[in-house]
């Protein structure tokens, strides 16, 4: 199986590579539309300013590509930013639409608490979940944001709290997504990256 | 379940080896930065901090690849710097594989990079490093170029500045308690992370479990950074955790 990363240009483009190197897959960077209809598991790495994404995802021509995988029901994992751009709006970039896959606006942690978000956090699970199977309960990720998605939505699966409580982790049918930074959290990033892949074989 | 207290091992580099040093001076070799970021990701450090402190212009390709090599040893966050001087600089060690970039002197010299950086790759990639020396007045001066450098700027006014500019983390070294081992600042530590918004990463004068408890309980430092004792094993990094968490400290321990 070939792991294609929309690269648009992220910073963390190369450690989820790397990452996933490490799984012994095959990785693809590209941010080519007919690059993206062709592929079989797509993941979107993000990290930075929500509106850089979104507008190189415009720039590029990759919203059209990338509703279309997530119709066609291609495995489709989002990162950090990859999962906030999957709800309407993020306040970080208010006249920027997200890709509106779910309801719901993308807001500011409270500032009763030190921002950004960084380090390492624990996850409150509140469903069964096909990307946490298998890792303890205990288990740290690494965050690294100021901007979360309330945990309204029957999308999320696991909860962190900080400031608030927001969506960690979100799964709906073919569509993925982690607020934390599983290429960078060591070995139970690893296994949730394995489950992902689990998952698109 | 709360965010834990991180654990940062720094790589102090000539660009190629760790070196050592009391008072930003007196370099020694203290080995290869890509075996000792090997044994820390294993040994549950949270995070690395690689520093070019040589930082001369001709060294870059050399201190990139090494950023390189040791970005494929880690499964957890980088941060580079060490002469990085504009974005184009940054964007070399962020496509190197850091994901945070360390300003200083640069920052103080031009403060507008913090901006320019954080722009381009967000707050939460941007760390302005501050080496803060305690003046007659109880107050703390900035000083730049590894500690030599007497600058006009109070360390309390600039990390709020630095903030306000982009900065999404302090990394503050105490230069009255680098290399000495007696602990680190806590007075320091503690004026500043109360006086700002983001995370501040305590650095300078630990040596055993205890100072490292102090830090996070007195000096409310939300991580807390040590070269020597790390690498030449004064400290272990899982002792020193399970310390922390025996007296409530929340810490991260690899499970």
């Amino acid at each position: 199986m070939i792991v294609t990363l929309i690269d648009y240009g992220a910073g963390n483009v190369t450690s989820v590579a790397r990452a996933l190197r490490r799984l012994d897959v095959e990785v693809s960077a590209t941010n080519s539309p007919a690059e993206i209809d062709e592929a079989c598991c797509l993941i979107l790495p993000g990290v930075g300013h929500c509106a850089a994404l979104i507008t190189a995802l415009n720039k590029h021509n990759l919203r059209q590509p990338i509703l279309g995988a997530i119709s066609r029901e291609v495995p489709f994992l989002g990162i950090c930013l990859g999962l906030q751009v999957f709800y309407t709006a993020s306040d970080e970039a208010p006249d920027l639409p997200g890709l509106s896959l779910f309801p719901g606006r993308v807001s500011l942690l409270p500032n009763s608490v030190k921002l950004p978000h960084m380090g390492w956090n624990q996850l409150h699970a509140t469903r069964e979940s096909c990307l946490l199977q298998g890792i303890s309960p205990d288990a740290h990720f690494y965050f690294a944001h100021s901007y979360a998605a309330a945990h309204s939505g029957e999308e999320t699966v696991a909860t962190c709290e900080y400031g608030n409580e927001f969506t960690a982790v979100l799964e709906h049918n073919n569509l993925f997504g982690v607020q934390f930074h599983p290429e960078k959290s060591g070995a139970p990033g690893a296994k949730l990256l394995q489950n992902f892949l689990k998952v698109a074989a | 379940m709360s965010l834990a207290h991180r654990i940062i091992p720094c790589l102090d580099t000539d660009g190629v080896r760790v070196v050592k040093g009391v008072h930003f001076e007196g370099l020694r070799d203290a080995g290869d930065p890509v075996a000792l970021a090997a044994r820390y990701n294993a040994e549950g450090a949270d995070e690395l901090v690689v520093l070019d402190i040589a930082a001369s212009r001709d060294n870059r390709p050399t201190f990139l690849e090494t950023i390189r090599r040791v970005a494929e040893q880690l499964a957890i966050p980088l941060s580079a710097g060490g002469g990085i001087r504009s974005l184009k600089d940054a964007r070399g060690v962020v496509r190197a594989g850091a994901d945070k970039v360390t300003v200083n002197t640069s920052a103080v010299e031009r403060p507008e990079l913090i901006s320019e950086l954080s722009r381009e790759f967000g707050a939460q990639a941007v760390v302005l490093a501050i080496d803060a020396k305690r003046k007659t007045t109880g107050r703390w001066e900035v000083r730049v170029r590894g500690g030599r450098g007497e600058t006009a700027l109070d360390a309390q006014t600039w990390a709020q500045r630095g903030v306000e500019m982009g900065a999404g983390e302090i990394l503050l070294t105490s230069m009255d308690r680098d290399g000495t081992q007696s602990g680190f600042d806590i007075e320091l530590t503690s004026t500043i992370s109360r006086a700002v918004s983001v995370p501040v990463i305590a650095s300078g004068g630990a040596k055993v479990a205890q100072h490292f408890l102090e830090i996070f309980h007195e000096g409310a430092a939300d991580a807390a950074l040590a070269a020597s004792i790390f690498h030449n094993n004064t400290q272990s990094i899982r002792e020193l955790k399970t310390f922390l968490q025996q007296n409530s400290i929340a810490v991260r321990l690899p499970c």
